[in-house]
């Protein structure tokens, strides 16, 4: 009898020659690929994802993790994952899964639009021996300031600035909650923005008291399903965000499911050991704009007034949208794109709802600037910035900052399997199982994590000196420095870009 | 005792009033003339008394951590929104979403209820909380429960006294409905059965804290027979995906 009519989709393969029989295959695959048959090491290719835990962990270098190559007819219409889906359907009556961000191969816009150089007629800027300035404050900016004459004669402001957050670096640490990656990963990501003088946000899943310590470095989230929110979570970072939608799975719920809920997520959010979380779909006091104005103002009057962020998933209307959020009183706008990253979505509306984070930030700059309300909020933008090209990209469409999430998984060993709902993580990142978690040490890997951001701060100033500015200011908004390439002449529109040659 | 008058004044001067005679040391505040001012006690952290006289706005007790606020007419929507601790007494009915996502104290309503109350309220071994309606309720009433204890007592209710998706994706928590229950009316998650002794002793106990706020005699409450509503599964969803 076949097990199932999907074929597995990689095989893990043991160079028998090489293999020395020590086990670690067994010790480190989270999935229960390998198991001990007595003489040699037995292996169960259906579970495997291609994680490369074991590739990297086996010392003799004789594993190799294949692409199974006995696959579906090749077929440019019926796609691999359109048969497999269907056939895991008819075997399960279920939805399948998925995380990680969308992997089909939809054109990338980023891809396409092209940062400009000066030549000859201004000077470029040597960023290693000149000041270069990406600090960046997140916050409602006033649209004009009083100065009075204090009694020591000094100029100081006549009215209290409004609060703002402040980012060494234009990026910050998206939203990924305790429960859906573990304590030692949200670990490694508050002591990399304490480093890097940055911030992470919590997710809704509460804040874990070991994270308490880095107060100063964490925005602090409220959603749906209202996990660990007390008094003493919302004051206890430097903003609080409010989250409506996530670009992995816009207008969908969260359903954490029970494997990832032990004892300390149970404690943190408040809920039964080993029941699914659920997060509604929606947020049952938010119907409308004003409602949201509610929501964001009982927050204000319960943290003297801190800044409060509101995370939307980019969809059709996002720019409307986001007129409105910033009119209901939110600090920061907080941009999730189509290719955004999660934890767990059904794949069929990660792979199909919402859209691209360039079209979406685009968008929603231009129509803030039309109404002349730019300036009331900050624009962070995510979902699937890969590398310091995006932050650039991004910001010259008109972001102020930019949340990277699986870019900084990637640092912890994420390969991108995208199976982080199951619990199983062989790196340690998207599991609770305390065996795994106990691989990921903080400390080594925010060495890494900051590593990455150093890097991407000397690209985001080699950029800032090859266009000849030396404020990362003088970018924000800045599209005239864009140009597509392959773009047809809607799109540029969309973007408020010139295509390449003009 | 202090005396605040609310008349005309901006929700935010309110509450930094209240707020003031908190940190000065009152015990005990009235708060006059109230005219739907927004987030009485929002996020307050005190063991003080507060009236409310005349009708609140939406979201009072959001976040509140501690306070008794007593509400001598109706009240409108989102009470005790995320409510860590405390006690907000309704004389009169209220409206719609009262305690989402309520984490402990206790919300006591002599009147009806709209829509949606009780979601998502959480509760562990260290605390929880308590809704009770005297009146009756709109639907999706405990939708999502994850901990805590809900009761639906219906006192002038001859017909139906709930709405209905009673108790629909609840997966933690209790709630006790007076009367019958129509399992037509409750969501699929939701087992109904008889309350054993310690349930009634759960019941009681909660019912004389309520009574005693409202003037109620106990007696006449307990006088019908309870419905107990329990999650028939932890993972209601546990079977809904394929991979």
């Amino acid at each position: 009898m076949f097990r199932s009519l999907a074929p597995p989709e990689y095989l893990a393969t043991i160079d028998r020659v090489k293999c020395i029989r020590c086990k670690r295959c067994i010790q480190n695959c989270g999935w229960g690929v390998y198991s001990w048959g007595g003489d040699k090491v037995l292996i169960d290719t259906f579970k495997c994802v291609k994680c490369l835990r074991c590739y990297h962990y086996c010392p003799e270098e004789a594993i190799e993790i294949k692409d199974n190559p006995t696959r579906f007819k090749q077929n440019a219409y019926w796609g691999y994952n359109n048969i497999r889906n269907i056939k895991k359907q008819a075997e399960t009556g279920g939805i399948p899964l998925t995380g990680m961000g969308s992997d089909l191969p939809y054109t990338i816009l980023f891809d396409n639009l092209l940062i400009d150089a000066c030549q000859v007629t201004n000077p470029s800027i040597d960023p290693l021996r000149e000041p270069m300035e990406l600090r960046t404050y997140l916050g409602k900016k006033p649209s004009s300031v009083k100065i009075e004459k204090g009694k020591d004669g000094k100029l100081k402001l006549a009215e209290p600035a409004p609060p703002q957050i402040k980012l060494e670096v234009p990026i910050i640490f998206s939203p990924m909650s305790y429960g859906s990656i573990s304590l030692n990963a949200q670990k490694v990501l508050a002591t990399a923005a304490r480093e890097c003088g940055i911030v992470m946000n919590t997710g809704e899943g509460g804040l874990h008291e070991d994270l308490v310590p880095y107060r100063k470095n964490i925005i602090v989230q409220v959603a749906s399903g209202r996990f660990g929110v007390n008094p003493d979570y919302l004051n206890a970072g430097v903003a609080v965000e409010i989250k409506i939608g996530q670009g992995a799975k816009p207008g969908i719920g969260g359903h954490l499911p029970g494997e990832k809920i032990p004892l300390e997520v149970a404690k943190t959010r408040m809920i039964p050991v080993g029941t699914d979380a659920l997060s509604p779909a929606p947020q049952h006091d938010i119907y409308s704009i004003e409602d949201l104005r509610q929501l964001i103002y009982a927050i204000k009057e319960a943290t003297n007034y801190k800044p409060v962020s509101v995370k939307i998933a980019a969809v059709h209307n996002v720019a409307a949208i986001a007129s409105g959020i910033v009119r209901a009183g939110a600090d920061i706008v907080y941009l999730d794109g189509f290719r955004g990253g999660t934890g767990a979505a059904p794949s069929i509306i990660r792979d199909h709802l919402g859209i691209p984070i360039e079209h979406a930030l685009a968008a929603v700059d231009d129509r803030l600037r039309q109404e002349g309300i730019r300036n009331e909020a900050s624009i962070i933008a995510a979902g699937g910035i890969r590398s310091s090209a995006d932050v650039a990209k991004a910001i010259a469409l008109g972001a102020d900052a930019v949340g990277i999430g699986t870019a900084a998984l990637i640092t912890m060993g994420c390969t991108t399997c995208g199976k982080c709902y199951t619990g199983n993580c062989s790196w340690g990142i998207t599991t609770q199982r305390p065996e795994l978690t106990a691989r990921l040490d903080p400390e080594v890997y925010a060495e890494r994590l900051i590593n990455l951001i150093h890097a991407w701060t000397h690209e985001l100033k080699e950029i800032l000196g090859a266009l000849g500015i030396n404020s990362i200011e003088s970018l924000r908004g800045n599209r005239e420095r864009l140009r597509g390439v392959g773009l047809d002449s809607f799109t540029l529109d969309i973007l408020g870009v010139k295509p390449a040659g003009r | 005792m202090v005396k605040i008058d609310a008349k005309g004044t901006y929700y935010r001067d309110l509450n930094k009033k209240v707020r003031e005679a908190v940190e000065k040391g009152e015990k005990e505040i009235v708060l006059e003339n109230v005219n739907g001012q927004y987030y009485i006690g929002d996020g307050l952290r005190a063991k003080v008394s507060i009236t409310v006289e005349g009708v609140p706005g939406n979201d009072l007790a959001a976040f509140m951590d501690g306070p008794t606020i007593r509400i001598k007419s109706n009240a409108q929507d989102n009470i005790s929104n995320t409510m860590n601790s405390g006690k907000v007494i309704i004389e009169g009915h209220a409206g719609d979403v009262l305690g989402y996502g309520m984490r402990g104290g206790k919300l006591h309503i002599r009147g009806n209820v709209g829509y949606r109350v009780g979601i998502h309220m959480k509760g562990d071994k260290r605390q929880g909380p308590t809704i009770i309606v005297g009146g009756n309720a709109g639907d999706f009433f405990g939708e999502y429960m994850a901990g805590g204890l809900l009761i639906l007592l219906g006192l002038e209710g001859d017909g139906p006294i709930v709405g209905d998706y009673l108790g629909t994706g609840m997966h933690g928590g209790t709630i006790f409905v007076r009367g019958e229950v129509d399992g037509n009316m409750c969501g699929a998650e939701v087992g109904v059965m008889e309350p054993d002794e310690d349930d009634m002793k759960v019941l009681k106990d909660a019912l004389a804290d309520y009574c005693a706020d409202l003037g109620l005699k106990l007696e006449d409450v307990m006088a019908k027979g309870f419905k107990k509503l329990v999650p028939v599964s932890a993972r209601p969803y546990g079977n809904l995906y394929a991979y």
